[in-house]
């Protein structure tokens, strides 16, 4: 146990960087996926700046760590993970959604460096992840795939096929992380459509299951480690999160899941993330 | 060699090319007995994925797959693989161009005692709707064997559509399939039937009964989408009317595809296909095809009225 406190420090700063890229390319007066982006911050930044392997100037590059960004309507996190991590520049994130962006609404794996499938209609990607998996294991290429799941995603049928099949295949290098928020589009998961208890499903499947504190940066990394202990079961890393954590204003609220920002909060928000 | 079953053709010609192409991978979702895709499982265990019944799931999975450059094969009912996974398809395979080989499975109505569930009469309108794809309905067995080798030749993604039962084959053996090429079957210069799958052979027969007395071109159309503009319109530069054969509804399917080509050619156009109905159970495949009017007879007539 015990990250470099240095490592912790940098990899907290790069985090509250891709918040302030988020915010940046949200704008003001057009809706963005604020709330999901945010959770996921500090999950995406362990990935892309501790754990995974991966060359922006090789974004192919055969043994690399894959990430899939199974809600994908967070993609502007992903872009700003990847425009830090040299993919393409920082500046190009304003562009997002502009006719005939390289960044769109949603992964786009044809468009954008760095993107391994397009996502975002929800409920697939973990079998998406399954398949490059099971792929890299024939290939004898001895990396991971990650997928970043939301709760609310969990009420599509589909995440629950690929968890039995994982299990069945025992894909030990597959890793999904669930972003547990609390919340989805239309409110509380409790009221809307109640997944919990996340852990004891996910066990029956077949899966071992680690918890962590989302925003604990240490915490995070000490997860992705033990991920890394081969068990023979593919590994589900239960992230507990805060919706929209960073922007005060943004905090589970339900609005920003995805919001506008004004020109007073824009400034706000990008004053918090100082 | 040669097969009088497309299920069976498509196994066996999967395990052949599956021996020289070590990254064909083949999924199926509990139904390899019957997609053949158990040939291939009995041949290369390891590259062969049960996916139980979990169609979605499959989908996705041999998307995934495609990304770590294996040529997956994903089979089941058309119904359910391209009606079911129609999201899976769609979203990440056919607007990532994603290498994936989708394979509907006992089409049309040709699961005759299944009934609607289980028959597909819209397979091709949904997969030729989707940008991207391309969608193959060959006329016969040794059709098929040829589609799977361009299948596999090609690179993106591709739905070919199969029939599940016995009749004896049309089109040449060892003919190279080449996508998005129309067959001429038959010259004719009054009515030109355009015909796919099964259709083939009962327009070619139909041909033969009007000898000597409407001159009936047939061409088979295996290649649904990318259509080949160019190549219908002059088929039909010398022909009166047009007949479209197909078991499969007339809305979307080989019958749209064609009008969509001659909408500006001004030629009366009849579709044989199922009126927009669904399939129903039959204690054999003629009883089912002869209720929704998928005959030869049906096709004579038809041929006739266009003459006119």
């Amino acid at each position: 146990m015990g990250h470099n406190k240095e490592l912790i420090e940098d990899l907290e700063k790069k985090a509250k960087q891709l918040r302030r890229d988020v915010v940046i390319s949200i704008g003001v007066g057009v809706a963005g996926h604020i709330g999901g982006s945010n959770s996921a911050a500090d999950i995406v930044t362990a990935l892309y700046f501790y754990k995974m392997k991966h060359d922006p100037k090789n974004p192919h590059m055969e043994d690399r760590d894959r990430f899939l960004l199974s809600k994908g309507h967070v993609a502007i996190l992903q872009y700003a993970a990847l425009a830090e991590a040299g993919y393409f520049p920082v500046e190009d994130l304003k562009k997002t959604k502009d006719i005939g962006s390289y960044l769109q609404g949603h992964p786009d794996v044809i468009k954008t460096p760095g993107i391994e499938a397009g996502t975002g209609s929800l409920g697939q990607g973990l079998s998406i992840g399954l398949g490059m998996a099971l792929g890299l294991e024939t290939n004898k290429i001895d990396r991971k795939v990650y997928v970043l799941l939301g709760d609310g995603e969990l009420a599509e049928g589909q995440v629950w096929e690929a968890a039995m099949a994982a299990g069945a295949y025992k894909a030990e290098n597959l890793v999904a992380i669930v972003d547990k928020n609390n919340l989805q589009a239309q409110g509380k998961i409790v009221e809307r459509m109640d997944s919990n208890p996340i852990i004891p499903k996910w066990e029956s499947f077949g899966w071992r299951v680690i918890e962590c504190d989302g925003h604990d940066m240490e915490a995070i990394l000490t997860a992705l480690d033990a991920a890394d202990e081969k068990t023979g079961k593919p590994t589900v890393i239960i992230a507990n999160t805060v919706k929209g954590k960073g922007v005060s204003f943004a905090e589970n609220a339900v609005g920003y899941h995805n919001g506008a920002l004004t020109e007073e909060t824009y400034r706000q928000a990008l004053e918090e993330l100082e | 060699m040669s097969y009088t079953n497309q299920r069976v053709a498509y196994g066996n010609t999967l395990v052949e090319l599956g021996r020289e192409n070590p990254d064909i991978v083949v999924l199926d979702a509990d139904l390899g007995g019957s997609t053949m895709g158990k040939m291939f499982e009995q041949a290369y265990p390891k590259r062969h994925y049960e996916m139980g019944i979990a169609e979605a799931n499959m989908t996705s999975v041999a998307a995934g797959l495609a990304q770590t450059g294996k040529i997956p094969f994903t089979n089941s009912f058309a119904v359910f693989a391209g009606g079911r996974a129609y999201d899976q398809i769609r979203q990440t395979i056919a607007i990532g161009k994603l290498n994936v080989k989708i394979c509907g499975s006992s089409a049309g109505l040709s699961d005759f005692g299944d009934g609607a569930t289980h028959q597909s009469v819209e397979d091709m309108a949904i997969m030729r709707a989707i940008p991207n794809m391309t969608v193959l309905c060959p006329a016969d067995a040794n059709e098929t064997v040829e589609a799977v080798k361009a299948m596999v030749e090609m690179d993106g993604p591709c739905y070919i559509r199969l029939n599940r039962n016995d009749y004896p084959n049309v089109t040449e053996e060892g003919r190279k399939f080449q996508v998005g090429e129309p067959t001429l079957m038959k010259e004719g210069t009054d009515v030109a039937v355009f015909a796919t799958g099964y259709m083939v052979n009962l327009a070619m027969r139909a041909a033969e009964e009007l000898e000597g007395e409407i001159s009936v071109k047939v061409v088979n159309v295996s290649t649904i989408k990318p259509m080949n503009t160019e190549a219908i319109l002059e088929l039909v530069k010398d022909c009166k009317a047009v007949v479209t054969a197909e078991e499969h509804s007339v809305v979307g399917g080989l019958g749209s595809a064609i009008s969509e080509v001659l909408r500006k050619e001004c030629k009366p156009i009849e579709y044989v296909g199922v009126n927009d109905t669904f399939g129903c159970s039959a204690h054999n495949y003629q009883d089912v095809l002869n209720y929704h009017g998928l005959t030869k007879e049906h096709i004579v007539e038809t041929i006739r009225e266009m003459n006119r």
